[in-house]
């Protein structure tokens, strides 16, 4: 069944000849742009998709970090835009999965080495041979999470169901609306999709956090998931394995969701009501 | 990237700017003052682009020393890109001294808060700084294209400006804009930190105007979603002007510079509904739109 999905995906990319570019932004930071780039791109190609995700948050690498290839890395993405090294030699091959691809952000550099143009020049190169090119985008509106969202296809705005996340995600969609080079050159808009992460059912219910309908009705852009808060995306971080490849876990099977939804799939939104405590199922309470 | 691709465009763009009110040519008692003003809110200005307004001070002998005052204004992050207002004497001292020259309007009357306002002091404070960042100069847009000939397609339909009344004249409704330009129609969610202005038009918004979003328009503003961010309807002083909104849930509203905000939330009657908001004398009257 997987080889088959996988066939006919590559299949699909090869005669159509679109790589997409989608860029994980939030504007706030520690909203779980990383976490959710690390398995969006994951799921993607576990699927079969030849996938790519590149770190764009120069001087803070942490993607390797939560892929688990931090020893892996030799050169990085500014070795490449400066032609100290070939995109061959800085692509790291993600050790769980055959399509997937990690380009590492510098840890030394500074921010300013990165620029449209040669970020530009090395997303041409990696179409060529993925179908999919994750971005994860550092926090912030400045030039860091510009590079980062300027090419993009398609954006997933992580939010958090608190007013400052929702704020943030609305400005960066403003920008993506007015700045990002599909708006620039007047094509088509960048597609936007929404992912509320760290979602706490029992909070949203208590009133200290935002619920999803309210997220919407503020946003107004195409829900593609939702992912509960969980204690183990952190154990999975620090054992350098993305979390949708944890067991029997709600943070993977959301992810899991997302990336189904993404290719298409019309699955139901799940882990967005409170889980029956031991208790209330106890006393056959709802 | 091939040499012959132009790379560069000239537009004309409105954006709004803080002016700064020279009252003095005493260089040192304005530093004075504005040393003494900074230091409460240090941050206040964040290389933000100051205009220099010199109508009050046109009368006076001298120039100030704007070398001086520039550097002055650099260090507290204020960065001074020209002046307005002014004899031809101090305009020529700008000029020396590195400064742009805008085009000398006669300043509006400041945004004043509506009658019944609530006249707390966070309130006052984002009064001062709407006056002058939103409320451009009278007539602004009779006299600025004139100054920038070629660079915009609509100069035909300026009336060209006479210099002897440029200064104190209130300007006759002979000289209003002739041509109604047609609505200016928007689709799409206007979001935090975005700016829409419908320059000498009425406004019409088909999607949401978010918390931190502002919306401008010489003429009337309409828009069929909630109005959750800024709208200033009549920004040239178009007292008839009226905003019209399908869910109020507005952060400010304005009709020819009398304005509201709403800090403690808006009231009751409108919050959440249909509305409409006009000015009758000073006071910006907001009801419910029944149906
Ligand atoms: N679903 C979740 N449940 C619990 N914790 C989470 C979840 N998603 C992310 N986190 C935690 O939140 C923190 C920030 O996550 P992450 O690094 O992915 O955010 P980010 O948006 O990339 O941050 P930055 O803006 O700094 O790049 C991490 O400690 C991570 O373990
Ligand atoms: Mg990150």
């Amino acid at each position: 069944m997987a080889l088959q999905v996988k066939c006919a995906t590559s299949f699909f990319f090869k005669v159509v000849n679109v790589a997409k570019v989608i860029v994980v932004t939030s504007g706030k930071g520690g909203v779980g742009k990383t976490t959710t780039s690390a398995s969006f791109s994951t799921g993607l190609a576990m699927r079969g998709n030849r996938t790519v995700v590149i770190d764009f948050d120069v001087g803070l690498r942490n993607l390797d970090l939560i892929m688990g290839c931090e020893r892996r890395v030799v050169y990085d993405i500014i070795n490449v835009i400066n032609g100290e090294a070939s995109l061959n030699q800085a692509l790291i091959k993600d050790k769980n999965c055959d399509n997937l691809y990690v380009l590492p952000a510098s840890q030394t550099r500074d921010k300013e080495a990165l620029k449209l143009e040669g970020v530009g020049k090395i997303l041409d190169e990696l179409k060529e041979s993925f179908d999919f090119i994750v971005c994860d985008s550092p926090a912030g509106i400045e030039s860091g999470a510009f590079n980062a969202m300027y090419y993009a296809d398609e954006a997933l705005v992580v939010t958090n169901p608190e007013v400052s996340s929702v704020r943030d995600s609305d400005r960066i969609l403003g920008i993506l609306a007015a700045k990002s080079k599909r708006a620039v050159d007047g094509a088509e808009p960048v597609k936007e999709h929404l992912l509320v992460t760290r979602y706490d059912p029992k909070r949203v219910n208590s009133g200290e956090m935002l619920s999803v309908a309210d997220i919407q009705e503020i946003l107004r852009i195409p829900l593609l998931g939702v992912i509960p808060e969980s204690q183990m995306v952190l154990q999975a971080s620090n054992s350098g394995t993305p979390a949708i490849h944890l067991e029997k876990s709600d943070v993977a099977e959301a992810y899991r969701d997302v990336v189904g939804r993404f290719m298409g799939e019309a699955l139901p939104m799940r882990f967005t009501t409170e889980k029956a405590g031991f208790f209330k199922r106890l006393l056959g309470g709802n | 990237m091939n040499s012959e691709a132009p790379v560069f465009k000239i537009k004309t763009g409105h954006l709004p700017v803080l002016l700064l009110h020279v009252l003095t040519t005493d260089l040192e008692l304005l530093k004075a003052q504005l040393a003494l003003r900074l230091r409460q809110t240090p941050d206040f200005f964040a290389s933000t682009p100051i205009v220099l307004e010199l109508t009050a001070i046109a009368d006076s002998a001298g120039a100030p020393d704007f070398s001086g005052l520039v550097a002055f204004m650099r260090e507290h992050g204020m960065c001074a890109s020209g002046v307005t207002g002014g004899s031809e004497d101090q305009r020529a001292a700008a000029v020396k001294s590195g400064l742009g020259l805008y085009p000398d309007a006669q300043i509006r009357i400041a945004m004043r808060r509506s009658t019944d306002g609530q006249g707390d002091a966070s309130g006052e404070h984002r009064a001062a700084v709407a006056t002058t960042a939103t409320s451009p100069p009278e007539a602004a847009v009779l006299q600025v294209q004139p100054e920038l000939p070629g660079l915009s397609g609509e100069s035909a339909s300026v009336a060209p400006v006479q210099p002897e009344i440029s200064r104190d004249a209130a300007h006759p409704a002979a000289q209003e804009r002739a041509v109604v330009r047609p609505t200016l129609v928007i689709d799409k969610p206007v979001r935090t930190g975005q700016s829409i202005y419908a320059e000498g038009a009425n406004l019409v918004l088909l999607a949401i105007a978010n918390a931190g979003s502002e919306l401008i328009a010489d003429g009337d503003i309409h828009v069929y979603a909630p109005l959750r961010g800024k709208a200033i309807a009549g920004a040239h002083g178009n007292q008839s002007a009226r905003i019209f909104v399908n869910r109020l849930e507005a952060e400010l509203l304005s009709i020819a510079g009398c304005f509201k905000v709403f800090e403690d939330g808006l009231p009751e009657a409108v919050r959440g509904k249909p509305a409409q908001i006009h000015l009758e004398g000073n006071r910006l009257v907001m009801q419910p739109l029944l149906d």
